[in-house]
């Protein structure tokens, strides 16, 4: 049996580059794209409690997670898209309407 | 066994996630985060989350990515950066080798799958054998599902109706005045 801090460590580092894709890149897709990685590194910890606490109700918050993920991507990329359409990038830099 | 399995998922999908914000090109970030998909959803087999694993597959590499794949190409947006030019034979023998390495790395997973008899359950492993009848499996997720979290499952759908709302309103053709 694999002792439950090495998947932790690996939600960790997960989480960490996530943290790092959302700071570095500007691109906005890539952003959403780290995001994801971030929520599946939150849904990897999850999991290894579940096994680990022998409880299913992680499994069940896991659940909801990507059904939220899905709602999330889909919103968020509507937004991108009509950002996209009304700039004609989608480049975080450029994006500064709201700063006036 | 399963640390070794442990290591090549593990591995796998950190490699895979750091190329998804090394990357410059969006469409290759986006098929490496598949990969990364993938891979976690290699590790939730072992952690003995089956049905987890499947909606993993089905619903983030399946439909949340080809959702990611559809916006990068209909937008058409290249690389970011000017660093394009820069040291562009270093970078092909880069790509050759980390494709070599993955490459490698797979072959080793699944030959390793081969081997391995799948997650330890029952008395030996860290599930007693009573939670082992039950966890992990799609049925008990179910009955769980429809009895203690009935509210918060509804609650989904709502937030999935009115995200579904939301898009249809963003995503609207605007008419020319």
């Amino acid at each position: 049996m694999i002792p439950m801090s090495y998947y932790l460590i690996l939600g960790a580092l997960l989480f960490g580059v996530g943290v790092t894709g959302v700071l570095v890149r500007r691109n906005a897709i890539v952003i959403f794209m780290s995001i994801e990685l971030m929520l599946n590194a939150v849904n990897l910890t999850f999991i290894t409690f579940s096994r680990y606490l022998e409880n299913i109700h992680g499994q069940i918050y896991v659940f909801f997670i990507m059904t939220l993920a899905a709602a999330e991507v889909a919103v968020g990329l509507a937004i991108v898209i009509m950002i996209f359409r009304n700039r004609g990038t989608t480049n975080m830099d450029d994006i500064n309407l709201l700063k006036w | 066994m399963e640390l070794i399995l442990f290591f090549i998922l593990g591995g796998m999908a950190l490699t895979a996630a750091l190329c998804v914000v090394l990357q410059r090109n969006p469409v290759y970030s986006a098929l490496f985060l598949i990969h990364a998909f993938l891979c976690i959803a290699g590790l939730y087999l072992l952690l003995g989350a089956e049905f987890m694993a499947v909606i993993q597959i089905i619903l983030y590499a399946g439909a949340v990515m080809m959702l990611f794949l559809y916006v990068i190409m209909l937008m058409n947006i290249g690389g970011e950066g000017p660093e394009y030019a820069a040291g562009e034979r270093m970078r092909r023998v880069i790509n050759i080798g980390g494709v070599l390495a993955m490459i490698s790395v797979i072959g080793l997973g699944i030959s390793t799958t081969l081997f391995y008899g799948g997650p330890q359950l029952g008395p030996k492993g860290s599930y007693g054998p009573r939670i082992a009848e039950n966890i992990g499996n799609t049925k008990a997720i179910a009955h769980l599902l429809f009895t203690d979290y009935i509210l918060p499952f509804e609650i989904t759908s709502i937030l999935l109706l009115a995200a579904m709302v939301g898009v249809v309103y963003l995503a609207r053709r605007i008419r020319a005045h």
